[in-house]
C-alpha cells in the first residue's frame, strides 16, 4: 500500500475545494477598523478632531499673535483687517486665543481621560480578578464615588488648586474613573473564565502579570470606547469650570474662560467674543462623540445586528 | 422583592456613610476652618487660634465629623460667617425657587421627550427622525451655558421678546407668574434635558416596537394611535423612571450653571457665590446634601423601576 499522503496535493487554504477564493483571515481589530471606516460620521469626526489638533498646536507657528501684552487700542476690534475673528477686551486676537485655548482643552481632555482610564482599569481589573471581599469593598468605593455630585466637587477643588493644566486634569480624571472601573470589571469577569486564562494560571502566572498580559489587553475594546467619551466629557467639564471662572487665567487661557469674558459684552453686540469659541467647543465634543459611537458600534458585536 | 429592598437599603446606607466621610474629609482638607472669613483678612494667628478653639475647629478631624453629622441630623447645617445666617435658613430662602426651576423644566422635558421618542421610533430613519437625532446630538455636545447664550441672543437681544435675567423676586408666586423673565432659563434646562431623555426614549421605543405584543395589537386591527397610547407609552417609558430618579439631585441641588448664567437666586447661585467667597460651611452642607440626594435618587430610581416593571420583580 502506498504511503497515504504521497498522492495528495499539499493543502492550500487560500482556495476552497470546490473552487473560488477564500479571503485572508482577518483579526478582530481589522474587522472593527473596516466597520469604523465605513461609518461616515466617524470619519468626519476623526477629520474634525485632527483639524483641531493641527489648528491648536501647529497654528501658532504660522499665525503669530501677541497674547501677553495688553493693547487697549485694539480692544473689541470687530473681525477685519488685522484680526480675522476680532479682538477681545484686552486687545488679544481671538483667533490666536482660540488656538491657545484649544491647546488647554485638548491637553486637559486627553490627560484627564488618561488618568481616569488608568485608575479605572486598575481598580476594575483587581476587583474582577480577585472577587470576594476585595471585589465587594472596591465596588462599594466605586458606588461612593459615583454618588459624588461631580460638578460641585470638581469646582471646589478647581477653585482651590485648579490654576494649571495638570491639576485640572488630575481633578477631573480623579472623579471620572468610576465608569471605566465598572466596565473593565465586567469584561474581566467574563474573560477570566476563558481557557487561555486557566492555562496561564495553571502555568503559574502571577496575578499582576495576568492582568497586564491577558486581562487588560482583552478588555481594550471597552476601554477605548470609554476613553473617547471621557475625553469629550473632560473637555465639556473644562468648559464649565472655565465659564464659571475657576479655570486657567492669564497668561494662560481656556475656551470657557473666553466665553465668560465675552458674556459681559453681549449687549454691545460683540458676537465674535462668544460664538466662535462656542462653535469650537461643540465641534470638538461632537467629533469625539461621533468617534465614540462608531467605535462602540464596531467593537461591540452584539449591537451590529441592529 | 423585600429581600431586594433590604439589600438595596443596606447598600444605600453604606454608601451614604462612606460618602459623608469622604466629602467631609475632602472639604476639611481644602478649607480647614472658616476663621479667616469670620475674622477678616487682617486677623493674626493668635486670633485665628482662639476662634478655632472656641468653635471647635482644632479638635481631631473625626471628632469634628461626628459633631457635624450629629448637628446635620438635628437640622443644624452650620453657620455661614460670610452671609451671617445659618446655612439652613439660607437654603430655605432659595429652596422653593430652585425646585420650581428644575421641577417645571423636568415636567416640560418629560412631556416633550416621551412623544418625541415614540415619534422617532415609529418614523425611524425618516427626515423627522434624523433631524431630531441630529438636534439632540448637537444639544448634548454643547455646554448648557452656550445654549443659554444663544437663546439669550435670539430671544432677548436681537428680537427683544423675553428677558435675559431671571426673575429676582423673593416671592415664589411672582416668579411663577413671571413668564417674560423665566421662560429662557426654563427653556435652556428643558432643551438640554430633552436632548438626554429622547435618546433613551427613542432606543427603548425601538425595542418595544419589535415586541410581539405590538404585532398582536396591530394584527387585532387596533388603530395605530391606540396601539401607541395603550401599549407603547407605558412600556417604552420605563427608562424614564430611572432617568427621573437620577434627575432628583439636580432638582434639589439647583441647576448650577443655568442659575449662574441667568442670575437666578436659587441654590445653584448660592453655591457659586459661596465658592468665590470660600464660604466653607455652605459648601460643605451643599455637597453633603447633594450627595445624599444622589444616593436617594438612585435608590428611588431602582425601587420605582422594580415597582413599575413586573419583569424585574418576578425574575
Amino acid at each position: 500500500m502506498a504511503a497515504p499522503n504521497a498522492s495528495l496535493p499539499p493543502l492550500d487554504i487560500t482556495r476552497a475545494p470546490e473552487g473560488g477564493e477564500v479571503g485572508a483571515v482577518q483579526s478582530g481589530w481589522r474587522l472593527a477598523l473596516r466597520e469604523f471606516v465605513r461609518n461616515r460620521l466617524a470619519v468626519t469626526g476623526v477629520g474634525i478632531l485632527l483639524f483641531f489638533v493641527v489648528f491648536c498646536f501647529l497654528g501658532p507657528y504660522f499665525y503669530h499673535t501677541n497674547l501677553l501684552t495688553v493693547s487697549l487700542i485694539n480692544a473689541h476690534d470687530p473681525p477685519g483687517a488685522g484680526h480675522p475673528l476680532g479682538a477681545d477686551v484686552n486687545g488679544f486676537d481671538v483667533l490666536g486665543e482660540l488656538m491657545k485655548g484649544g491647546q488647554a482643552a485638548l491637553e486637559v481632555g486627553f490627560f484627564a481621560a488618561f488618568v481616569a482610564i488608568t485608575i479605572g482599569a486598575l481598580v476594575g481589573a483587581v476587583a474582577g480578578l480577585a472577587g470576594g471581599i476585595v471585589d465587594t469593598v472596591l465596588m462599594r468605593i466605586v458606588d461612593i464615588f459615583l454618588s459624588i455630585p461631580f460638578l460641585f466637587v470638581v469646582l471646589i477643588l478647581a477653585a482651590k488648586y485648579g490654576a494649571s493644566v495638570l491639576s485640572l486634569s488630575l481633578v477631573i480624571g480623579g472623579f471620572s474613573w468610576q465608569v471605566p472601573a465598572r466596565l473593565v470589571r465586567g469584561e474581566v469577569l467574563t474573560i477570566r473564565e476563558r481557557d487561555f486564562v486557566l492555562a496561564a494560571r495553571t502555568a503559574g502566572t502571577g496575578s499582576w502579570r495576568l492582568i497586564r498580559k491577558h486581562l487588560l489587553p482583552n478588555s481594550l475594546g471597552v476601554m477605548i470606547v470609554n476613553v473617547t467619551f471621557q475625553v469629550a466629557d473632560a473637555i465639556l467639564a473644562v468648559a464649565y469650570i472655565g465659564f464659571l471662572g475657576f479655570g486657567l487665567h492669564y497668561p494662560n487661557l481656556d475656551w470657557g474662560d473666553m466665553i465668560s469674558d465675552g458674556v459681559g459684552y453681549m449687549q454691545d453686540g460683540y458676537w465674535w467674543l462668544i460664538y466662535p469659541v462656542g462653535v469650537c467647543i461643540v465641534l470638538t465634543v461632537m467629533a469625539l462623540n461621533f468617534i465614540g459611537d462608531a467605535l462602540r458600534d464596531s467593537l461591540d458585536v452584539r449591537l451590529r445586528r441592529r | 422583592m423585600s429581600a431586594y429592598l433590604l439589600r438595596r437599603i443596606g447598600t444605600s446606607i453604606i454608601v451614604l456613610i462612606g460618602i459623608s466621610i469622604f466629602m467631609y474629609l475632602l472639604l476639611h482638607s481644602v478649607f480647614p476652618s472658616p476663621a479667616r472669613i469670620a475674622l477678616g483678612l487682617r486677623a493674626n494667628q493668635a486670633q485665628i487660634d482662639a476662634f478655632n478653639k472656641e468653635h471647635g475647629f482644632d479638635r481631631p478631624v473625626f471628632e469634628q465629623y461626628l459633631t457635624y453629622i450629629n448637628g446635620l441630623v438635628h437640622g443644624n447645617l452650620g453657620y455661614s460667617y460670610a452671609e451671617n445666617q445659618t446655612v439652613a435658613s439660607l437654603f430655605q430662602e432659595r429652596l422653593a425657587r430652585s425646585i420650581y426651576l428644575s421641577g417645571i423644566s423636568l415636567i416640560f422635558a418629560i412631556a416633550i421627550a416621551i412623544p418625541l421618542g415614540i415619534f422617532q421610533a415609529v418614523r425611524r430613519n425618516s427626515l423627522g427622525d434624523n433631524v431630531a437625532t441630529s438636534a439632540a446630538f448637537i444639544l448634548y455636545s454643547m455646554p448648557s451655558f452656550f445654549l443659554g447664550l444663544i437663546l439669550i441672543q435670539v430671544f432677548a437681544l436681537s428680537f427683544p421678546i423675553l428677558g435675559f435675567e431671571a426673575s429676582q423676586s423673593t416671592s415664589i408666586w411672582t416668579v411663577i407668574g413671571d413668564w417674560h423673565d423665566m421662560l429662557l432659563p426654563i427653556l435652556t434646562l428643558t432643551l438640554i434635558t430633552v436632548a438626554n431623555f429622547s435618546r433613551y426614549m427613542r432606543s427603548s421605543s425601538i425595542d418595544v416596537l419589535a415586541q410581539d405584543y405590538i404585532k398582536v395589537a396591530r394584527a387585532k386591527g387596533l388603530p395605530e394611535r391606540l396601539v401607541l397610547s395603550r401599549h407603547m407609552v407605558r412600556n417604552a417609558s420605563l427608562p424614564m423612571v430611572t432617568l427621573i430618579g437620577l434627575f432628583l439631585p439636580a432638582l434639589l441641588a439647583g441647576n448650577l450653571v443655568t442659575e449662574t448664567l441667568f442670575n437666578y437666586p436659587g441654590l445653584g447661585l448660592l453655591f457659586f457665590n459661596s465658592l468665590g467667597k470660600e464660604d466653607y460651611p455652605v459648601l460643605l452642607a451643599y455637597t453633603l446634601i447633594g450627595a445624599v440626594f444622589v444616593v436617594l435618587g438612585n435608590f428611588v430610581a431602582d425601587i420605582a423601576l422594580t415597582v413599575a416593571d413586573p419583569r424585574i420583580r418576578l425574575a
